[in-house]
């Protein structure tokens, strides 16, 4: 039985595969099309079919290879998952539909074939839904620590004075991650004066706020103080209608005057050197 | 008149989707940069409370066209626990989370209308309007 269909698809690949280039552009999401050359969907296309008759034929040792390679590629041209299974599926009713023309399926056999083509149809899409998600996954969480990386970094700018600049929304992992950094920063600085930066911060609200009042009685509690700089005129507008306490806070609205100010605390102050060229 | 497009809330993520959206519609809409910080943070407090309370529930942002005026209204919904007693929320400093308690009264002052519908069992709904002036 198998050998019946591997037989009819090779002999009629070339004509299948033009079918089923014509067909899937007709169907296919412009998105698809848009991004990609009519040269490389053709070569990809092929690429597919090839792809799927070597898996007809039980070539197995390199098939796994060869399918993880396909998907990568797939994954990098940007096609979506449903394109490709529907490209599967097309492929099936376009073979089924030109063996029933040619007589090859009878009544008697046709229940045969259909789970003969579901056997092999199955596994590939299956597959390939699962390298699809591995290969999402990965860049999930590649991006993911990726994102830990620039998430709270505490810079030593002057002895005794750290820098923390936050860019980007706070949710409450990065919130976590703020807390313990300026925390184990301020002690190894040695800082009494830890500023936080909020400029790159796009939305300061209630939650936003409170981490940040926790993480100044924080820092006040191992013997700093925290300075909040940055503060962009509408944040500072937001902040008053949504009724946030920072009084206990100095709040400078930019980080050159929160330093000027810091340096105030600690007793020294930037001077111009003259004379010196 | 009303346009509108919705995001579901069901992760922390969305809070910020959200939140795009509306940042989006306001700018479209012609909104001063202290209006769009205002209008983002009323979406951010109300979706943190979808995400908080509710576990999920949808944002979806209005163009508003009425008299000649032309407003965005944030519509949140939620099919969560619901609120017992309105009053007590809508006062500073209320939380039951440990919070600041400034959200649902800090909603109320940085939009220009603000109203809610919850009881036990039944969600909440809230409808929160600015106009452009």
């Amino acid at each position: 039985m198998n050998k019946l269909i591997f037989e009819f698809i090779e002999a009629n690949k070339l004509d299948i595969l033009e079918e089923w280039i014509k067909t899937t552009k007709e169907t296919a999401d412009d998105r698809v099309v848009r991004v990609v050359s009519d040269q490389v969907f053709t070569s990809t296309s092929r690429e597919f079919i090839d792809l799927i008759i070597a898996n007809i034929k039980g070539l197995k040792e390199d098939y796994n290879t060869r399918l993880t390679d396909f998907a990568e590629k797939v994954v990098r041209l940007g096609w979506p998952l449903t394109f490709v299974t529907k490209g599967l599926h097309t492929f099936s009713t376009i073979v089924f539909h030109r063996m029933e023309e040619s007589g090859i399926i009878t009544k008697d056999n046709q229940l045969d074939i259909i789970l003969e083509f579901d056997g092999w149809v199955t596994p590939i899409t299956n597959e390939i839904v699962s390298i699809y998600s591995i290969t999402w996954e990965k860049t999930v969480s590649l991006q993911k620590i990726a994102l830990q990386e620039l998430s709270a970094p505490l810079i030593p700018v002057f002895d005794k004075i750290t820098v923390m600049p936050l860019v980007g929304t706070i949710d409450t992992e990065r919130a976590k991650q703020i807390m313990e950094n300026l925390l184990r920063g301020a002690v190894k600085h040695r800082s009494e004066v830890v500023l936080i930066d909020i400029t790159g911060v796009p939305v300061v609200d209630t939650m936003v706020a409170h981490h940040i009042i926790q993480a100044a009685d924080a820092v006040r509690l191992i013997g700093a103080k925290c300075m909040l700089c940055g503060i962009r005129p509408e944040i500072a507008q937001t902040i008053v209608s949504l009724g946030i306490d920072l009084n206990q806070f100095t709040t400078k609205n930019s980080l050159q005057k929160g330093i000027e100010a810091a340096l105030e605390l600690t007793n020294r102050k930037i001077v111009k050197v003259e004379g010196s060229k | 008149m009303s346009i509108q497009s919705c995001v579901t809330i069901i992760n922390e993520w969305d809070i910020v989707a959200a939140r795009q959206l509306g940042r989006n519609v306001a700018k479209e809409l012609g909104f001063g940069t202290v209006d769009q910080a205002r209008i983002t943070t009323a979406i951010s407090e109300l979706a943190r409370n979808i995400y908080l309370y509710a576990g999920k529930g949808q944002i979806c942002i209005d163009k508003l066209y009425e008299d000649g005026k032309a407003g965005l209204r944030i519509n949140a919904a939620d099919n969560g626990p619901g609120i017992s007693d309105i009053r007590q929320v809508m006062e500073d400093g209320f939380s039951t989370s440990g919070g600041l308690g400034a959200g649902l009264p800090g909603v109320k002052r940085l939009m220009d209308q603000f109203e809610i519908e919850s009881s036990p069992g039944n969600g909440t709904q809230i409808k929160a309007t600015k106009w452009l002036r």
